[in-house]
């Protein structure tokens, strides 16, 4: 960037970015597999936290349940388990790319929106079914 | 025509001196994970809400621990590539990008040195 002899950037107009830009379905895809890899980045505390807890013994793993059963626990979870179907499925939409298939803008934006509509869909009925199998009380 | 010296082209690496390595091992990393998520999603919808004795004894099956093992080995090895390119996408002073790219590593190493030794104590 050119900057004056004060070291003072020169205003000049910025180009436009995320908030002038209209969000294609890939852009939107795009950003949301690079923070669902940061988010999922954070949840390997939360697996560590998870094995350690049970290795540990019952007032550990109690702790961990505790958390886990709380509400706030549950977004976490939730959130986590989405951003991992997401990035899955996202993921295979990549490989397929790095084999050269779907590059189409079409079917780039029916793989997109496939893609997000599946990852909702798996997270909700993982938890439909977790908390079925234990009768509402994770 | 190249312009590129003899050894620049039997080298193959390219302008940014890494050639295709870190694009390759992040995608064997993706393929292995593939079937390995998918069986980790199965397992903690029927654990997280088990007693302990029951998630243990389900870890402690060798198949299991090492499905387990190679899960957390698979995705912080993903995870330490995919995070070093988000680091050098947005972070652009010298120092602290080097020294968040080393620190990017050492979590990655940490956080499977504490799986693997948990794992170890479940399933041993």
């Amino acid at each position: 960037m050119a900057e004056k002899a004060t070291g003072a950037p020169a205003a000049r107009p910025l180009s436009p970015h995320l908030q002038i830009y209209r969000w294609p379905v890939s852009m939107a895809t795009s950003i949301a597999h690079r923070a669902t890899g940061v988010a999922l980045s954070a949840g390997t505390v939360v697996v560590a936290w998870w094995l350690c807890a049970l290795a540990a013994g019952p007032h550990a793993y109690g702790a961990f349940s505790a958390a886990a059963r709380h509400p706030v626990g549950q977004i976490i979870l939730f959130l986590f388990v989405w951003s991992l179907a997401f990035h899955l499925l996202n993921g295979i939409r990549h490989l397929a790319w790095d084999i050269g298939l779907g590059f189409e803008v079409r079917t780039a934006n029916r793989t997109g929106i496939l893609v997000i509509a599946l990852s909702l869909l798996l997270a909700i009925a993982a938890f439909a079914v977790a908390y079925c199998a234990k009768g509402l009380q994770l | 025509m190249s312009v590129q010296t003899p050894l620049a082209r039997v080298e193959g690496l390219g302008a940014a001196h890494s050639g295709t390595g870190h694009f390759w091992r992040l995608r064997i990393g993706s393929v292995a994970l593939v079937p390995l998520s998918v069986w980790f999603v199965c397992i903690v919808l029927s654990l997280i809400g088990a007693d302990r004795s029951a998630a243990i004894a389900f870890l402690a099956h060798p198949v299991n621990a090492i499905l387990m093992a190679l899960f957390v080995i698979a995705s912080l090895h993903h995870m330490a590539l995919g995070l070093q390119v988000v680091i050098e996408d947005y972070v652009h002073g010298e120092g602290s990008k080097i020294a968040l790219l080393m620190l990017n590593h050492f979590f990655a190493w940490i956080v499977g040195a504490v799986c693997l030794f948990a794992l170890a104590r479940i399933a041993l």
